[in-house]
């Protein structure tokens, strides 16, 4: 071809050269316009290897593209008139040579390197050139877009007043569209492309802040704790065992740690087990467990654990003994939750009202679910908790 | 009389460990660190105490336990794990270790453990205790129905054996138990003895199948 303009827009467009070159074979058949898009296009399209073409130039120079702009839109409006007065034959001839003319005006700002610097000092902020970092080809775009857009709308109106009016009304219906596809399509894919982007690294700004926030609540306290315990040897040592396993279990399992009572945990033996595991690290003693049989839980059986939980830390915090035994039992009629400690005891009758762990978060926890609790406790022998809570049909 | 005491664990560190927990307790005649080898000397010595770990390469503790229970079925066998795997443990019970105790036990329990294998009896610890507990479900139709050899003399627990374990599993010694339900140690023993042995020759073939199943406890 000529000016290797329909390989450019192959190449820029991704569309097959041969397409775009039946497209300019049809303008030109149209109605002879194809002829002047054709030129235009010749010297807005940057040749393929020829970084500083006059279209590339020319281009940069968005003074030159609103004049161009401006030419356009004048003609099409003298076009539209011309054609609406039924003047076909003026509107063939017109917009071409018009067209050829701004052409002309672009090739010569391009030419000119002294007064192209001098010019875009000059220019002021352009809406079109304003619309992002693709400016450049955008501008393009909607030169080559409105051309076809014009040419598609001119040819339209004429084919109202001519003989062969309904070949040459598809062919400017067609036109149009691809004029507008010229100019929007790109700019539609790009925008589908940036949401999905965007999207991408804002899911992405999530997890990080996800994982700072993780790791500023576990590994930088725990960090600050082993300095401020530094001089203790085994609670530093505690602490980093805490800390390695609640980082396990976060890195390897994906759980949360220590979230019993979290949806994470779906069955009482986790949930057991679970306590277990919290109240060994944060109270320095171990917790045996042993579960049998095992269930889904609900909200009753979750109260059950909580009610357990409390029981275990006061076991740990207050009976002074090493070892807690937990031992969970599922059975069809109820499940049974036992805490026991071998340590100092105390008398349950002699427990201040103030005293919230027994009174409320174990007994009136329980209570509110349809559940026991019985605490047997002697005095230098250890104390045992016994929690009931009848199993109700739902989970079953 | 001091137990004659055999060990056998393929980590050094804590064969080291149990000998100075173990202290003058018991006599320790002897350690291996791998299956043939501890064959080869229990066989030798003969003693009245193996304590076996439960994994180790080439068959672990139940390998062990096969072996020298074949020649020699007067040596005892309790089972040290850190493991707790339902299949590991009662694999080991079924093989004929007089008991199970999880390496966390205490210096002094783990002398009272062996002390107690020595004469005769089974060492269950709360941990067992609930394994045999969940095997031997209390649901008759699960329990028997399947099994084509159903025998409610071994495959079932009685109820005052099922409260005895239920006591072991809460963390009660035996003589804590005893006090509990009014009865003497010697009872106790005798009716964990014969868990053990209702474990050891019971038929149910769900306690494979179950154990296997509990293997994520």
């Amino acid at each position: 071809m000529l000016g290797g303009v329909a390989g450019g827009l192959s190449a820029r467009l991704g569309i097959d050269a041969v397409v775009i070159r039946a497209v300019f074979v049809l303008l030109i058949a149209g109605g002879g316009t194809g002829f002047a898009v054709y030129v235009l296009a010749w010297l807005l399209v940057p040749r393929e290897g020829e970084g500083s073409s006059i279209a590339r130039r020319v281009v940069a120079d968005r003074r030159a593209v609103s004049t161009a702009l401006a030419v356009g839109s004048v003609l099409a409006v003298v076009l539209i008139v011309v054609s609406a007065l039924g003047l076909n034959f003026a509107a063939g001839l017109i917009w071409p040579v018009s067209l050829g003319m701004a052409g002309l005006v672009f090739v010569w700002h391009g030419a000119q390197d002294d007064e192209k610097v001098l010019l875009q000092e000059l220019v002021g902020q352009r809406p079109i050139a304003e619309m992002g970092k693709g400016g450049r080809l955008l501008v393009l775009r909607v030169v080559v877009g409105g051309i076809l857009v014009i040419g598609g709308l001119v040819a339209l109106i004429a084919a109202g007043h001519a003989t062969v009016g309904a070949v040459r009304a598809i062919l400017a219906a067609s036109i149009v569209l691809l004029g507008f596809l010229v100019v929007f399509g790109p700019w539609w894919l790009r925008l589908a492309r940036e949401l999905i982007v965007e999207r991408r690294e804002r899911v992405r700004a999530e997890e990080r802040a996800d994982m700072a926030a993780h790791i500023h609540d576990s590994v930088l306290q725990t960090l600050a704790l082993i300095q401020r315990s530094s001089g203790d040897p085994g609670e530093v040592r505690r602490l980093a065992r805490v800390q390695e396993r609640e980082l396990r279990a976060w890195l390897f399992e994906d759980r949360p740690p220590g979230a019993f009572d979290d949806e994470t945990v779906a069955t009482l033996g986790e949930g057991v087990s679970a306590i277990a595991a919290l109240v060994e690290e944060r109270h320095h003693v171990d917790v045996e467990v042993v579960v049998v049989g095992d269930c889904p839980l609900d909200d009753d059986l979750r109260a059950l654990l909580a009610a357990g939980k409390e029981a275990v830390v006061n076991a740990a915090k207050f009976s002074g003994a090493p070892v807690v035994s937990v031992f969970a039992e599922v059975e069809d009629p109820r499940v049974t939750l036992f805490v026991r400690d071998r340590g100092v005891g105390f008398d349950p009758s002699q427990v201040a009202d103030d005293r919230r762990g027994i009174a409320e978060s174990i007994r009136a926890r329980l209570a509110r679910h349809g559940g026991t609790a019985e605490i047997r406790s002697t005095i230098g022998q250890g104390t045992e908790v016994e929690l009931t809570l009848p199993r109700g049909k739902a989970t079953r | 009389m001091r137990p004659r005491v055999f060990l056998v664990d393929d980590h050094q560190l804590f064969r080291s460990g149990v000998r100075a927990e173990l202290g003058d307790g018991v006599e320790i005649v002897g350690e291996a660190d791998e299956v043939a080898a501890a064959i080869e000397l229990i066989r030798e010595r003969v003693p009245d105490v193996v304590l076996v770990d439960v994994h180790m390469p080439d068959g672990g503790g139940q390998a062990v336990i096969e072996a020298v229970g074949s020649t020699n079925p007067d040596v005892r066998f309790l089972a040290l794990s850190v493991s707790d795997a339902a299949e590991d443990v009662i694999g080991v019970i079924r093989a004929g270790a007089r008991g199970y105790v999880t390496k966390t036990i205490s210096g002094p329990e783990l002398t009272d453990a062996i002390c107690r294998v020595a004469e005769g009896d089974a060492v269950f610890s709360p941990r067992l205790a609930g394994f045999v507990l969940d095997a031997f479900a209390s649901d008759p139709q699960a329990a028997g129905g399947a099994a084509p050899s159903f025998d409610p003399e071994i495959d079932q627990l009685t109820p005052r054996e099922r409260e005895v374990l239920r006591f072991i599993a809460r963390g009660y010694a035996y003589k804590e138990v005893a006090r509990e339900l009014s009865i003497s140690v010697k009872t106790v023993e005798s009716h964990v003895s014969a868990v053990l042995r209702k474990l050891q020759l019971t038929s149910r073939h769900q306690l494979t199948h179950w154990a296997t199943e509990r293997r994520l406890l």
